[in-house]
């Protein structure tokens, strides 16, 4: 008699569970309908978690559009230890819906952390996250500069240069470890392609005068930059090797910082054409140049495009040391003043930038969450440190 | 019979889920959830804590092609003067050669904010650089622009330039060839003067003149 209600209860409750996976996916798609305004940060409590663990998932969390609350005020309760392996448990607190069940067994505490953080994210708004990428950026060193490679959030860090030469404009290649940027370890500010896994560099632009400002175009075929050799900074576009280049603006004044559009058809930029700087719309394939509307706020320079093609993300210099970032929609138009800042680059999920503040002195990077204008600073890292690049 | 058999049934249920779970390989997932291991992504999801591993050794200056024009795609292609007069000359044109940063140090141009344009106050001073230029006909001329502290990385890396090509233009009113001078721009990187105010500001928005002497031969 015991023997079967044991056997029983073993299948009802494998059953059970079994329905309960299958019931905790439809939950997370009706769930991702109510939070579909990026700007309002979704509550979630959190518990059991400890250590580094904690401190991660609240960083994760925290930079991705979520905020902590107690178990009664939150949308969702997120439970889970890592006394033992990893856990990680997410239910929906109106509808009690499971909406992720996962374990984890491989890696150091911080990657899986990250990888139950983008589990979260993905669980609950059904969006990918950007806890397990990398940046690039330059730190200060002696008198010049090294090129850095890190987690997002500024662990793991690792110089992968040991020129103590001047750095400017690290830019990784879509999709592959390679990054691209200028360095004056030969006497000249040259573009160099460097694959961060083997360490192989290769000289990409080296003539006389200015090249910079290397951008690949999104499918990974075209390299934009700034070069200098025909008499003043223009636009070029050549091939990923430098090849070919073709000069875009043929302008008296000075261009800068071009970025591309996500389906790789138009090139945004800043230009001096006009006195001051603003920025500036051309054809990857050539054409006029066309000024982008940023309206009420000059001094434009240093865009970037979100890969989701709808906003361009730029600085704006108030007067002084005071810098500005500020969200314009791709077309142009009115601008939204984000946060004290400058020098943006876009995560991925085309809500997270990566950018600059000068603090005390030296430079800091720092994180922004579009949508609610949360801000984090980038830990772990000493020293000055700029022009962060966002691997995407 | 029936319920020896539902026994049965359920022990190897259970067996099964524990052997599941007791799997030394991977992370383990509880059924229902789609599955994506952490750490095992061989790009850029694996992260090495100490930097080791296949994410950035430190380069070795020897790894990788050596330079020459030419290489990797990047040629400097000698351009006509008559289709583009304002073209620089490839660097092999001025390799080898010695720099005199104190020759021509008495006449830094000064400029003012945010413009790459040479004031009539500031003309003196490249005049005096276009006559040493054209005493010393074999020697060439580097020009670096420079800026204050007070704009973007990347913009005051292109006005650097834009002010120091203005010199080699004005230069070139003057008489002196444009395949002589050479630019180079360090944006707000190499101040003159530190500070945080007008006057240390002013004394970095510059360009210097580093005289180039062709080697001796011996």
């Amino acid at each position: 008699m015991n023997g079967l209600r044991i056997g029983v209860r073993f299948v009802a409750w494998l059953i059970g569970l079994v329905t309960v996976g299958a019931m905790g996916a439809e939950g997370a798609r009706i769930t991702i309908s109510k939070w579909a305004d990026p700007s309002k940060s979704i509550p979630v409590s959190m518990s059991g978690f400890s250590g580094e663990v904690d401190t991660v998932l609240r960083y994760d969390l925290g930079i991705q559009g979520f905020n902590f609350v107690g178990s009664a005020e939150a949308a969702y309760q997120i439970t889970g230890s890592n006394a033992g392996q990893l856990e990680g448990h997410v239910v929906e607190s109106a509808t009690k819906a499971r909406v992720l069940d996962r374990a984890y067994s491989s890696g150091t505490a911080r990657v899986q952390a990250h990888a139950l953080a983008d589990d979260i994210i993905l669980a609950i708004t059904g969006q990918k996250g950007i806890s397990q990428t990398k940046i690039a950026f330059k730190t200060e060193s002696g008198a010049g500069n090294e090129v850095v490679v890190a987690d997002y959030d500024g662990y793991n860090a690792v110089k992968i240069t040991q020129d103590n030469a001047l750095i400017f404009a690290p830019a990784w290649a879509p999709g592959r470890r390679t990054l691209y940027y200028t360095s004056y370890r030969l006497g000249n500010p040259d573009i160099f392609s460097h694959d961060v896994t083997t360490g192989a560099r290769q000289v990409v632009a080296r003539y006389t005068g200015l090249n910079t400002g290397a951008a690949i175009s999104p499918d990974g075929q075209r390299l934009a930059m700034v070069m200098s050799k025909a008499g003043s900074p223009d636009v070029y576009v050549a091939d990923v090797r430098g090849g070919s280049p073709v000069q875009l603006t043929k302008t008296r004044e000075d261009e800068s910082s071009p970025c591309w559009s996500p389906d790789n058809q138009t090139i945004c930029f800043a230009s001096r054409k006009d006195g001051r700087p603003a920025l500036y719309t051309i054809t990857a394939s050539g054409g006029a140049m066309k000024r982008l509307a940023t309206a009420g706020v000059g001094n434009a320079t240093e865009p970037d495009w979100s890969p989701d093609g709808k906003s361009i993300i730029f600085t704006t210099q108030r007067g002084g040391s005071s810098f500005e970032l500020c969200l314009v929609p791709a077309a142009g138009g009115e601008v939204k003043v984000l946060t004290s800042g400058e020098d943006p680059s876009w995560a991925a999920n085309s809500r997270t930038v990566i950018f600059t503040r000068r603090t005390n002195g030296k430079r800091v990077l720092s994180l922004l969450d579009v949508p609610t204008k949360q801000v984090k600073d980038v830990k772990h890292i000493s020293g000055s440190c700029s022009q962060p690049c966002w691997a995407r | 019979m029936p319920f020896f058999l539902s026994l049965v049934v359920g022990l190897t249920l259970a067996l099964g889920v524990a052997g599941c779970k007791k799997s030394p390989k991977g992370p383990t997932y509880i059924p229902g959830a789609p599955t994506k291991a952490p750490g095992t992504d061989p790009g850029f999801g694996a992260t090495t804590p100490g930097g080791g591993g296949g994410i950035g050794r430190p380069v070795d200056p020897g790894i990788g092609r050596p330079i020459s024009p030419g290489d990797g795609g990047a040629t400097s292609v000698p351009l006509n003067p008559g289709l583009d007069p304002m073209a620089l000359a490839g660097i092999e044109e001025f390799e080898g050669m010695l720099k005199d940063p104190s020759a021509l140090a008495a006449y830094t141009v000064y400029f003012d904010f945010d413009k790459a344009s040479v004031k009539a106050s500031e003309m003196g001073k490249v005049e005096e650089v276009a006559k040493v230029l054209k005493a010393n006909s074999s020697d060439k001329l580097l020009i670096e622009g420079n800026c204050d502290e007070r704009g973007t990385e990347g913009y005051n890396l292109a006005l650097g330039e834009r002010r120091a090509l203005g010199l080699r233009e004005t230069l070139a009113n003057m008489g002196i060839g444009l395949d002589r001078v050479r630019t180079i721009s360090y944006g707000e990187a190499r101040p003159a003067v530190q500070g945080n105010n007008e006057e240390a500001w002013s004394k970095n928005r510059r360009g210097q003149f580093i005289l180039l002497k062709p080697k001796p031969t011996k």
